[in-house]
């Protein structure tokens, strides 16, 4: 069993450890630091010990990993009423670039039935193989028959790594097969990089988005990892794509599944404030309710939608299901633009965990200013209408463009 | 019928926050409160004795003081619970955790259904649940957003796919996720309150678990590590902007293309 230990010749009692400790896992006892049950060996208290009087005991578990026998990038291709889902084509496009500084080559899991055009375009990305499970029992996700697929062909071709999408379906899939595989499992990465010797460097918001947790699987193969739609760009094609679809033979066995898909209803466009990727938000400073149109139309541009502070459903202009903030929903989009919001604490604890935040406020010393990325000291009923101007050029450039 | 639900004690909020000199967390990271989609799964499988008949057992592994989440589950309709404690368990990634929880689980009465809240708040990783149902060798949907009934030893459920609803008929046993759309959990009962309070909390170290693989709990059972923490990089990219108006639209248009929302 792994445990701290403490030099307490070289321990001073300064407490730094107990100070350092977020889960009250270390205490000072009596003339020595102790260790109590709540210790998670998370190695804080090593890092905030001056005299370098803490260290972690391992237990030596297992014998060496040897690396050589792993390679290449596997990409699960989720597919959904048989097209194949935007987030696999940026994994691809990852799984190429880390392929590429190992060596090695970027290989396909695709299940499905009748989607041989999908695994054709997925060569054109410049993948070497395309695994294709094509039977009718696979037309539609399902776990077990997945799983069990997924894994066979693991065991098959030892990758190095597996990336999937971190999806409904990627978030259900990755940590059976991890688990069955007996092997570490990475949620949401937000960067992957490659060390020399094949070890995936894992990195990915923890406690809601205020760390980032740097993580590696150093001891088990294959190396998995989920990314979430957007993350990671898309790849592009391939100049000369050589790759080859190699279609699998299909076990019965491996079909069997205790899940009967009764019904699919697909969602309306329009998605909730929570799930959303952009969220234009307003506040109190917008003065006006039609200042929400004039940000509607910017979120239709943007494809996203409208959120609101409280103030303004309490005046009546918008809806509770908008509102973001403590009181409200909590939201975490990719992009957030607040317009005339001051930035109380309430609205803020909604949506710190933005990816990115852009805020416009004509007063300076808004406290919005403080969480935003990027703050535009100005009008909001003067910016918004020119950058819809400019978005609407940009589509029509871009239509322009596509056309020819 | 027996419902079991898998629970955690998690920090309360998020304001973790890293002391920027000294590179590590701050205090505010004390566990004390029952994980938010834990209270769904919860209510559903007490909803679900109330309907059909059956008990309910609430597990879950952490510190010590991780009892006061199973208090909290009694007042909300549990009728007994377990809580893994040791220090063979601690640093446990999703696998360990997950090996752990299904270890338990094998050793109590056999469960019909076994629910999770859809993920953590502090961990978000939402690979528990799955992890629990692939090494109990069980069916499972993750993302449970409505339960019907059970007919026939299966549980009718729907499920958010991300680009719809799924209903799906799923045979006992099985592992459910719930999210919050799921139900609407009740307020602890007074009366509840008063019954419970002497009711104890079954607490089970690794001997209880006595015939697993100790080498696949905690720190050395999971395979992966966290090499280092450190602040998300934004705090270096805030920026104010001045400027007219038009200067302004034009490079909020510019940064939107760079950042590719665009």
């Amino acid at each position: 069993m792994s445990r701290m230990r403490v030099d307490h010749e070289l321990c001073t009692l300064c407490g730094e450890c107990v100070a350092a400790c977020p889960f009250d896992g270390v205490k000072m006892g009596d003339g020595a630091i102790e260790f109590t049950d709540s210790c998670r060996l998370c190695r804080l208290c090593i890092k905030a010990c001056p005299t370098n009087a803490i260290w972690l005991e391992k237990s030596e578990a297992g014998g060496d990993l040897d690396r050589s026998k792993y390679k290449d990038v596997l990409i699960f291709a989720e597919q959904r009423q048989g097209v194949v889902q935007p987030v696999t084509y940026e994994l691809i496009g990852k799984g190429l670039e880390l392929a590429g500084k190992l060596g090695e080559e970027v290989t396909v899991f695709l299940a499905g039935h009748d989607i041989m055009p999908q695994a054709k375009k997925l060569l054109e990305y410049g993948v070497s193989k395309v695994y294709l499970y094509d039977h009718k029992e696979l037309e539609h996700f399902r776990i077990e028959p997945y799983t069990a697929l997924m894994v066979e062909l693991v065991r098959e071709v030892d990758p190095n790594i597996i990336l999937m999408g971190a999806t409904s379906v990627g978030r259900s899939l990755a940590p059976r097969v991890a688990a069955r595989l007996r092997t570490g499992l990475t949620a949401d990465c937000t960067l992957l990089s490659v060390k020399d010797n094949g070890d995936l460097v894992q990195t990915r918001p923890a406690f809601g988005g205020n760390v980032m947790a740097q993580i590696i699987t150093p001891r088990h193969r294959p190396q998995m990892a989920t990314v979430r739609y957007k993350v990671m760009p898309a790849a592009t094609k391939a100049a000369n794509p050589t790759g080859e679809v190699v279609f699998r033979k299909i076990d019965k066995n491996l079909l069997k599944s205790g899940i009967e898909i009764v019904e699919f209803r697909p969602h309306q466009v329009a998605s909730s404030i929570t799930d959303a990727e952009i969220i234009i938000a307003a506040g109190r400073g917008i003065g006006k309710p039609e200042g929400l149109e004039l940000l509607g139309e910017l979120a239709s541009l943007l494809g996203g939608v409208v959120g609101v502070t409280r103030p303004l459903v309490e005046q009546g202009w918008a809806s509770y299901t908008q509102q973001v903030g403590m009181s409200g929903r909590t939201v975490r989009p990719k992009l957030y633009i607040g317009c005339g919001i001051s930035g109380a604490i309430q609205h803020v604890a909604g949506m710190r965990g933005a990816d990115v935040i852009f805020a416009i406020n004509s007063d300076p010393n808004a406290p919005i200013f403080d969480v935003a990325h990027y703050g535009l000291v100005g009008d909001m009923y003067e910016i918004v209408p020119r950058l819809i101007d400019a978005l609407q050029k940009g589509e029509k450039a871009g239509a322009v463009f596509q056309a020819g | 019928m027996h419902f079991i639900v898998c629970i955690k004690q998690v920090p309360e909020g998020t304001e973790v926050e890293i002391d920027e000199e000294k590179g590590v967390l701050k205090r505010e990271g004390v566990e004390s409160k029952l994980n938010v989609y834990d209270a769904y799964a919860l209510e559903a499988a007490v909803s679900l004795k109330e309907q059909y008949g059956g008990t309910v057992t609430v597990i879950s592994m952490g510190p010590p003081q991780a009892a006061a989440i199973i208090h909290e589950a009694y007042m909300l309709g549990a009728d007994d619970g377990y809580l893994l404690s040791d220090r063979k368990f601690a640093g446990a990634d999703t696998l360990a955790t997950s090996y752990t929880l299904a270890e338990a689980i094998r050793r109590l009465p056999k469960a019909d259904i076994i629910f999770c809240g859809m993920q953590t708040t502090d961990g978000d990783t939402a690979q528990v649940g799955p992890g629990i149902a692939e090494l109990l060798d069980l069916p499972h949907a993750s993302y449970v957003t409505k339960i019907y009934d059970i007919t026939d030893d299966a549980i009718l459920v729907d499920t958010d796919m991300g680009d719809g609803i799924e209903t799906l008929k799923i045979s006992l046993p099985c592992l459910l996720t719930v999210t919050k759309e799921v139900n609407q959990p009740r307020l602890p009962s007074f009366r509840l309150k008063l019954a419970t309070r002497d009711r104890e909390v079954t607490m089970w170290d690794s001997q209880a678990l006595v015939g697993a693989n100790a080498s696949y709990f905690g720190l050395d059972g999971s395979p992966t590590q966290v090499e280092r923490i450190f602040p998300p990089p934004r705090g270096q990219e805030r920026e104010i902007w001045e400027g007219t108006a038009a200067e302004l639209a034009e490079k909020l248009n510019a940064k939107l293309k760079e950042l590719k929302y665009v």
